[in-house]
């Protein structure tokens, strides 16, 4: 399932590029057909596919769980902690900020934190996120986020009343009360 | 009188921690139990901590409550997944285990199986807010109903001293929304940065909505001091505080490291919004007595 084992990554694109990026590929009706006719298509889908794993893992280290939080993270990859910590660092942080897996490579989430500060945007780190759907390692998360299925991956999101609780509210194939 | 109600009286609890040993039996926990029994409102019982196997938690806990203290069920997230989890919090519930620590837990690489499979399925927040929903929704995950729902009462830990420094009170409060009652500190050696972050968590309303017991430890050795400073994954122990036990006849290391605890204590216990202590003494339970009576700070056994 995981190709590669997590490695903290510094970030190769600068914050603020960063976030520019992020208004230009938001869910849009044009994104939202484009995604449509990609995912419909069996060569577009896996070349677009490729073609993100190659870009992000290029400026990110991702991983391509497929379920991306880096709109929310200051874009430093979580996937890249050791523990895959999506909710922030724990508390093995070096003094020096070093991950205590990996002592040579700065902790994610103080790379995250310092990155959000530096663009006002430490409110993001308070967000919850949701466990997150091993099944959809591999997937594009690009196509995940086009088509609105990422919006519950924390609380906050459009349409997220957080009233599931932890539960995703587009958990398939289960209603609540179930037996 | 319960860890909750002593926390709810407003009392000064204290918790304590033991380590079940690396065997089938429970003579080490019960040994442990009798020391602590009428010092401590409750009992830590690690999660194969250090990531070095040992005999579960939940079975360790049952072996403190038989012995007569109330234990505090830690539970990591780097062994399990979020089934197994779920089914030990219910397990738990069903054999009078009330109180729950979650924490993500150390990383495989630090004990003694490094090559095992990291699960990390879940992260600490994620598990707190998945026990809460299973008491106050009594549903799963995955959405299917609990009859009867568990009953917990939710601890999370925190490390005050870890970067990001701006960032820790944050988190605290991440985990108290996700449902977290109450929260045990890493070692607390350096209490002037601990009032610092007290200051964040009390401006942040969270001293209101979580008990805070501050983690507090008795080194016993120079080579434990050394240990601490160095291998331990989060902890700092201040240059005044090692020089201070340095500068002790080796054989009187653990008289002052017990001092030290009980000045450590009697500071924290000043400080608006801590609740309790937590005291950080597996294998060493013995120092219990010593520092909370040098702290003046005892349980009464009676629980008045």
């Amino acid at each position: 399932m995981t190709a590669r084992p997590p490695i903290p990554a510094h970030p190769r694109l600068g914050t603020r590029l960063a976030y520019r990026l992020q208004r230009v590929l938001r869910p849009r009706p044009g994104l939202r057909w484009l995604g449509a006719m990609v995912e419909a298509s069996g060569l577009a889908r896996p070349l677009f596919t490729g073609a993100e794993r190659q870009a992000k893992q290029n400026l990110f280290g991702c991983r391509m769980c497929g379920q991306c939080a880096l709109p929310v993270t200051g874009y430093v990859c979580p996937m890249g902690c050791p523990k895959e910590l999506r909710n922030g660092p724990c508390g093995g942080v070096g003094a020096d900020g070093s991950c205590e897996v990996y002592p040579g490579l700065r902790c994610v989430w103080v790379e995250a934190y310092e990155r959000a500060v530096s663009q006002g945007r430490v409110a993001d780190l308070r967000l919850l996120h949701r466990p997150i759907d091993h099944r959809r390692w591999g997937e594009s998360s690009w196509l995940n986020y086009w088509q609105g299925r990422d919006e519950g991956l924390w609380t906050g999101g459009a349409g997220d009343t957080g009233d599931n609780g932890p539960v995703a509210a587009d958990r398939p194939g289960l209603t609540l009360g179930g037996s | 009188m319960s860890l909750r109600e002593r926390l709810a009286s407003g009392g000064f609890a204290v918790t304590a921690e033991i380590s079940p040993p690396r065997g089938a039996g429970t003579e080490p926990i019960t040994a442990a139990a009798a020391l602590l029994r009428d010092w401590v409102d409750a009992v830590n019982v690690t999660d194969n901590q250090g990531s070095n196997a040992r005999l579960a938690s939940w079975a360790g806990s049952l072996a403190a409550m038989a012995a007569g203290l109330e234990p505090v069920m830690q539970m990591t997230c780097r062994d399990r997944n979020r089934i197994a989890l779920q089914s030990d919090l219910l397990g738990a519930s069903a054999l009078g285990i009330r109180n729950v620590l979650v924490m993500t837990g150390d990383h495989p690489k630090f004990g003694d199986h490094p090559e095992a499979k990291p699960v990390f399925d879940l992260d600490s927040v994620q598990l707190l807010w998945t026990l809460r929903h299973m008491r106050d929704q009594g549903a799963l995950l995955s959405g299917r109903a609990l009859n009867p729902p568990p009953d917990c009462f939710l601890g999370a830990v925190e490390n005050p001293f870890a970067p990001p420094a701006g960032f820790r009170a944050d988190r605290l409060a991440k985990k108290v929304e996700a449902g977290a009652q109450f929260v045990q500190t890493q070692f607390v050696f350096d209490v002037e940065a601990f009032g610092r972050w007290m200051a964040q968590v009390r401006d942040l309303g969270l001293a209101e909505k979580c008990y805070i017991l501050a983690g507090v430890g008795a080194v016993r050795s120079r080579r434990a001091l050394d240990f601490m400073r160095d291998k331990v994954p989060g902890v700092q122990v201040p240059d005044d505080v090692y020089r201070r036990l340095r500068a002790v006849p080796a054989d009187q290391t653990a008289a002052e490291g017990t001092r030290l605890a009980a000045e450590t204590v009697q500071q924290l216990s000043t400080i608006d919004g801590v609740a309790g202590v937590h005291l950080l003494v597996a294998g060493n339970e013995q120092a219990v007595p010593g520092i909370l009576d040098g702290a003046g700070v005892r349980v009464d056994p009676d629980g008045r």
